[in-house]
């Protein structure tokens, strides 16, 4: 009876069966709460006091208020980037209507020198009343440019005025102020709002 | 794999894009009302040089620059360059370049100008080659117009007023990127 050839390989196919089981639980085991426990990066963590527009305090806990944000870095003497960010931002926003209701938005200078209080409010509320300028002293923007590693430098121009170098992609930010990636200048609005749409869904 | 199909949908972006940016354009000419861009069919003639599609860009509250752009072409048989470029409505005019280097963007200015070969065209475009003016005293009004002189080194001098177009404009004819 037990020698029956059919019970055999029926008892040899149960092993296998369990062995695959078996490895594979242990790989799930390995593997899946490393993946549910990824790592949240605190991205522009930093001890930095700036001021937003209208006087208001902002620090690193402005960017992880518990609402996604838009960062951007520029600067009012930009002749391009800057304004067309600013416009786009603006398209995004009104494309997203209440479904963004949850995104702040920040336009931080590079070149608090020239940029004032007052001077970035008319600027970055031109196209949109959406989007929050962000100043400060020159050693607290030195040390917010270095947590979010962005470029920002200092160019002489022809008669002794200056220009500035700088990233000049939009920050997509989580609620909790981890970086979720980037919009590169002038990339196509479709792309843009999918980004967008993607980090509100996962805020 | 992977790559292929990252390839063909940036393609694909990249033909919806221009499709998108282009075809209002080709519209606009097809129909009958051309009132209000009449700019950009004007061509301007100095000797050799020719220059179109010119405009500037409004610019937002507060920002003391502004750029502007233009095509010129060198119709002649000697090579011409862009040498110079004021405004009375701006401290200073300069010819500069910028360009994205990664995800950073640089702007120049180009003491030598711009070389304008025999026979050939020079775009100055948004994100590449443009007239930038520094210091200026009022915002650029959208429909409006800022006089603007060019000196060439052979051809000379040519004044003209740049119409204004939107903010983020890629051309005379007010579209701009996206929509507004
Ligand atoms: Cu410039």
């Amino acid at each position: 009876m037990a020698n029956n050839p059919g019970l055999k390989s029926l008892r040899l196919g149960l092993w296998i069966a369990i062995g695959v089981l078996a490895v594979g639980t242990g790989l799930a085991a390995l593997l899946l709460p490393r993946v549910s426990a990824e790592p949240v990066e605190a991205y522009g963590a930093g001890d930095y006091t700036l001021v937003d527009h209208d006087g208001l305090s902002v620090t690193q806990a402005t960017f992880a208020s518990g609402k996604p944000s838009l960062v951007f870095f520029g600067f009012t003497h930009c002749p391009e980037v800057c304004p067309t960010t600013l416009y786009e931002m603006a398209t995004w926003l009104e494309a997203l209507g209440p479904e963004g209701n949850d995104l702040n938005a920040f336009f931080v200078t590079v070149d608090p020198e020239r940029d004032t209080p007052e001077m970035l409010k008319a600027y970055v509320t031109a196209p949109t009343d959406r989007v929050t300028g962000v100043t400060g002293e020159k050693a607290e923007i030195d040390k917010i440019v270095s947590a979010w590693h962005v470029h920002a430098e200092r160019v002489a121009l022809e008669n002794g005025d200056y220009t500035m170098d700088h990233t000049a992609s939009v920050f997509l930010v989580g609620p909790q102020g981890e970086f979720q990636g980037t919009i590169a200048y002038r990339e196509a609005s479709d792309t843009a709002l999918g980004k967008i749409r993607n980090l509100l869904a996962k805020s | 794999m992977k790559k292929i199909i990252i390839r063909a949908v940036m393609a694909l972006f990249a033909v919806l894009y221009l499709f998108i940016h282009f075809a209002p354009r080709a519209h606009a000419h097809e129909g009958i009302d051309h009132s209000g861009e009449t700019a950009q069919h004007d061509i301007l003639v100095l000797g050799d040089i020719e220059i179109a599609n010119a405009f500037a860009r409004a610019t937002l509250p507060n920002a003391p620059v502004g750029g502007g752009f233009m095509t010129i072409t060198n119709t002649g048989a000697e090579d011409d360059r862009l040498i110079g470029a004021a405004a009375d409505v701006a401290g200073d005019a300069q010819i500069h370049e910028m360009a994205l280097d990664g995800d950073i963007m640089k702007m120049r200015a180009l003491e030598d100008g711009i070389a304008l070969p025999a026979g050939e065209t020079v775009t100055l475009a948004p994100g590449g080659l443009h007239i930038m003016f520094m210091g200026i005293e009022q915002p650029f009004v959208e429909g409006e117009c800022v006089e603007v002189r060019l000196t060439f080194e052979k051809a000379g001098e040519v004044g003209f007023c740049m119409p204004v177009a939107a903010v983020a404009a890629n051309g005379a004819d007010h579209s701009s990127h996206g929509s507004h």
